[in-house]
């Protein structure tokens, strides 16, 4: 192999690369800010909708960065909102719908103690602009994280009613989890490049983590070992189509409109 | 303060830019929030670097935008780059930022333990900007801005807003 071709894989791999970790973010800031005007409650709506716009500012300057490496003329925009179903490579957690609040909570909370671990890897990669963002994100995510945990704990330590329906949301949610540390052949890339985080090692702090505040919150840990992944190779869930039909809309209306 | 975090900004530009306010707290301005990290006039052109309080907060591109139009009004042309890195930190603050603030009615950041302690530990910390008692509670970690939670003080009642500690 010579160097263009090796330089145009290692791009190829870092592009993919950054989609992996920004599409997660950008499916997840859609469905939290689907709840502006629909919170249960004044401050929750205000705190779903400021961390949907803490997710949404990240996902832009990834995608900035991921056009500058595709070099092709396509626009932070274009590769938002303009590719299709199977060309998002999002967990397939992220975009389960919020079917209630404890799922919403669930899902962001399984989603969270993953970001931070991930996140506090990826400010040592070697790659400046990512570490940067990590970085820069880091400090928002920490702020999730201390939100969402805080509600898993209130309502799985709170009312009868709402122990049952936290359980319930974790138990279902807890088959989307395993996906995360399934890598693809672009993060094993990057991984090995020192520009991407060995997610594989991450595994055990994530569940001792998402254990620790389980049992705080007086909820069982699920034990089931069936999982559901396809999400990182672009295979979605029902609901995907969906949330893309909402979040494509203005751009494919108004081509080339702005954030 | 840090070598690296001092800001890189011209003796001549710091009059203009005192004249830009943030446009979410306008009784401060982009200087005394922090934003600003490079300010350089090079062949008439004036070269700025700003990094964003948060990294999706709304009002970045405004303060883009208000900074181009205040030195077009002085008859200079600047160009404007968001960076990311070094990220910013509730540090920059300028002291005199942080007490025409509080006079604004937003509490001030406390150091990083302490702002744990409240947001967290449900700690009587934050100093109600209206009547200066510290008997107050968090109404919400998520506030009218992404930099700020909403408090409420136990004595006169009045609800206000609390600006983050951000490392």
């Amino acid at each position: 192999m010579n160097n263009e071709q090796g330089d145009s894989r290692l791009r190829g791999n870092l592009y993919n690369y950054i989609l992996t970790i920004a599409d997660n973010s950008l499916i997840l800031g859609q469905r939290m800010g689907e709840l502006c005007g629909h919170g249960p409650s004044l401050e929750t709506d205000i705190a779903c909708t400021n961390i949907s716009l803490d997710l949404l500012g990240q996902v832009r300057s990834y995608y900035q960065y991921a056009a500058k490496i595709a070099g092709d003329g396509r626009t932070e925009d274009d590769i938002a909102m303009l590719r299709t179903e199977r060309e998002y490579v999002n967990v397939l957690l992220v975009e389960q719908p919020n079917t209630d609040f404890a799922y919403t909570i669930a899902r962001h909370f399984l989603f969270d103690i993953f970001h931070f671990l991930f996140l506090t890897e990826l400010q040592k990669s070697k790659d400046l602009t990512l570490a940067a963002i990590a970085k820069k994100s880091l400090k928002e995510v920490s702020y999730h994280e201390r939100f969402t945990s805080d509600w898993i704990k209130r309502l799985g330590d709170g009312t009868e009613e709402s122990h049952q329906k936290m359980q319930t949301a974790i138990d279902d949610l807890w088959a989307y989890t395993d996906e995360f540390f399934n890598p693809t052949s672009a993060e094993k890339a990057m991984a090995e490049e020192g520009i991407g985080v060995d997610i594989t090692a991450l595994k055990k702090k994530y569940y001792d983590t998402v254990s620790e505040v389980l049992e705080e919150a007086t909820l069982k840990v699920p034990e089931s070992k069936y999982f559901h992944k396809g999400g990182k190779q672009g295979i979605h869930s029902e609901h995907m189509g969906f949330l893309l039909a909402e979040l494509q809309y203005m751009q494919r209306t108004y081509p080339n409109l702005e954030w | 303060m840090t070598q690296l975090d001092k800001p890189n900004i011209q003796d001549h530009l710091y009059s203009i830019l005192e004249t830009v306010p943030d446009p979410e707290i306008p009784v401060i301005s982009l200087l005394d929030l922090g934003v600003i990290r490079t300010a350089v006039e090079i062949d008439g052109i004036v070269y700025i670097k700003m990094t964003p309080t948060y990294s999706g907060c709304p009002a970045t591109d405004v303060m883009s935008d208000d900074i181009k139009a205040a030195f077009a009004r002085e008859g200079k042309t600047a160009k404007v780059e968001l960076i990311l890195s070094p990220a910013w930190t509730t540090d920059w603050l300028s002291e005199e930022g942080l007490r025409k603030m509080e006079e604004y009615g937003i509490a001030r950041p406390l150091s990083e333990s302490h702002d744990k302690d409240v947001l967290l530990g449900g700690k009587k910390l934050v100093k109600c900007p209206q009547c200066g008692s510290t008997q107050t509670h968090l109404v919400s970690q998520f506030g009218s801005t992404p930099c700020k939670a909403l408090f409420k003080c136990d004595d006169c009642h009045e609800p206000f807003d609390y600006f983050k500690c951000l490392k």
